[in-house]
């Protein structure tokens, strides 16, 4: 019990320490001093909260996890199994026994494929049938059958038509994201006032520019929209498609820590899929607001 | 009198499946070059319906809209609508507004220096070119709506479509609007068509107020000339005798003649 009495210490007092600095670095800074302690405070109101919950988490799965013959293994074992992996990202050993940055670069780059194509004819498709009723009638029902099939449900499709893993698995992103961009894309064409197009038709702007000038800007907060539904669908479903295809990948190493028995590495494998969903979704929200800027109503 | 702007024999016929509304009957109307026209009727009367299908962005049922004696169906610069909700684009600035139609228009006869010029001369004309950098979010009210006139003047049209442009602002702001509104009219001569429902506003700048019936089925009920001269002054007209001769007879015609009747 002692043992575990002194681990608490140390697990919280980690986050303890990556914060003391920050407040303890304001009052040595006399000009600006009031200003960096408004911000200190600020990020202290935004990082301590999750952090403690964090730390308490960590410390419930230690407890739990660290009985013997758990079937899973407690964070400091996950840590130490590990180790290597997370010192070493970047080894090559050619074929698979790659480091985690080579397996997660593979899945980003698939992603960045399917997922680009997929903005680009999403949007396109979107505009379609936002702007002509029988697009809208001749498509919209389909759109609405095809957009609940799961994204794995496609990928044995997919493999029988292009007979090799990396276009199906960039086929699977681009199927899974598209759809919340074309009914978003739409529903932000749908809705653009008819006091914007009247301007358009009075100052007579041609369809190419009315596209550039009235529709894309107009229709830009609900694009986004997608496109961010969009992204998070790409991430979710390329690891579960990489899973099948094999090869390098987050899916495969995570399928091939499974068959290996190292439950470790999945768990950090996992830790590192989250956090690259986070940023992609940040990504996607960061552009739209500076893209969308001043589009706001007013 | 030579006909610049003609409203020939229009009627508009709305069909909603089996469900037909006659809103606009046998509209004619001549106007002659840089008169100023109010259209006035209750809400409902079909003067906006009018006005679009002066735009161009309605078409009528029969009837035509001819300018210099050409026929006009689609909308245009030539007759540029200042909008009541002002309709700026959000995502542009002041500048870029106006700079919109003043490319179209001026894209072969004008330079890219002589466009930019031109669009700071008319944002000079409606006060606004210290605000030419700020986007419709960031000014008041009054200011869109002085953007949207210049946005309407710089294409330089032979006819300027005002739908309700006052409608949506505060008293004071109004009657500084239109006094700018009767400045420019002064300056530039340009032909001016509006929809109002405001008395008030229909007398102090109108030539000749037209008055429309009620609809469905609205007709002009009657045109009334504005015998004052110009330049108006709003203080001095409070009490002047013609003024509100003019006004009786329109507040006659709206409240006694052609009541509205409420739908509800």
């Amino acid at each position: 019990m002692s043992m575990t009495a002194t681990k608490i210490e140390v697990e919280t007092a980690k986050p303890a320490a990556t914060i003391a600095p920050v407040v303890a670095l304001t009052p040595k800074r006399p000009p600006r001093a009031e200003a960096y302690a408004r911000m200190a405070r600020e990020t202290a109101v935004r990082v301590i909260p999750p952090l403690v919950v964090i730390a308490l988490l960590t410390l419930v799965w230690e407890l739990v996890c660290r009985r013997a013959g758990s079937a899973l293994p407690p964070p400091s074992k996950v840590f130490t199994d590990t180790k290597e992996l997370i010192l070493d990202p970047f080894f090559d050993n050619g074929g698979i026994d790659k480091g985690l940055f080579w397996h997660l670069s593979a899945s980003l780059q698939r992603v960045a494929f399917g997922y680009s194509l997929s903005a680009i004819a999403g949007i396109g498709l979107g505009v379609l049938v936002g702007q002509s009723v029988w697009a809208m009638r001749g498509l919209d029902p389909l759109f609405q059958v095809l957009r609940t099939i799961p994204p794995l449900a496609w990928l044995p499709l997919s493999l029988a038509a292009f007979r090799d893993g990396q276009p199906s698995a960039i086929f699977v992103i681009f199927i899974t994201s598209i759809w919340p961009i074309i009914i978003n894309t739409a529903v932000g064409i749908r809705n653009i006032p008819q006091d914007y197009r009247n301007v358009a038709a009075v100052v007579q702007l041609n369809p190419l520019e009315f596209f550039a000038k009235i529709m894309i800007p107009a229709a830009a907060p609900y694009i986004f929209t997608g496109l961010r539904i969009g992204i998070g669908l790409s991430w979710l479903a390329i690891v579960a498609a990489e899973m099948l295809i094999g090869g390098v990948g987050i899916g495969f190493f995570i399928w091939d820590a499974w068959n290996s028995s190292h439950i470790s590495e999945i768990i950090l494998a996992l830790f590192y899929v989250g956090i690259i969903g986070f940023v992609l979704d940040r990504l996607i929200a960061g552009l739209g607001k500076f893209v969308t800027h001043g589009t706001a109503q007013n | 009198m030579t006909a610049y702007l003609k409203l020939d024999h229009i009627d508009k016929v709305f069909t909603r499946g089996a469900a037909t509304t006659e809103v606009l009957k046998d509209i004619n109307l001549t106007i002659e070059k840089g008169e100023y026209v109010s259209i006035i009727g209750h809400s409902g009367c079909g003067k906006s319906t009018l006005l679009n299908i002066i735009a161009g962005l309605t078409g009528a049922t029969t009837g035509g809209v001819l300018l210099e004696n050409r026929e006009v169906n689609s909308p245009g610069p030539d007759r540029a609508v200042v909008f009541q909700n002002h309709s700026l684009l959000p995502w542009l600035t002041v500048y870029e507004n106006v700079k919109l139609g003043v490319d179209k228009v001026f894209a072969r006869t004008k330079s890219r220096a002589e466009r930019d010029a031109w669009v700071m001369h008319n944002l000079n004309l409606v006060q606004m070119a210290h605000a030419r950098d700020k986007r419709p979010s960031e000014i008041s009210g009054g200011m869109k709506q002085r953007v949207g006139i210049a946005r309407a003047l710089a294409m330089e049209p032979k006819v300027l479509l005002l739908d309700e442009p006052f409608g949506a602002l505060d008293a004071l702001t109004r009657a500084h609007l239109q006094d700018s509104v009767m400045a420019l009219h002064q300056k530039l001569g340009n032909t001016i068509l509006m929809i109002t429902h405001d008395v008030d506003e229909a007398v102090l700048l109108s030539d000749r107020i037209v008055m429309m019936t009620n609809g469905p089925s609205a007709r002009i009920g009657e045109v009334l000339e504005v015998p004052l001269a110009r330049p108006r002054k709003r203080l001095e007209l409070a009490t002047n005798a013609t003024y509100l001769k003019c006004r009786q007879r329109v507040l006659e015609f709206l409240y006694e003649r052609h009541r509205f009747v409420e739908a509800a």
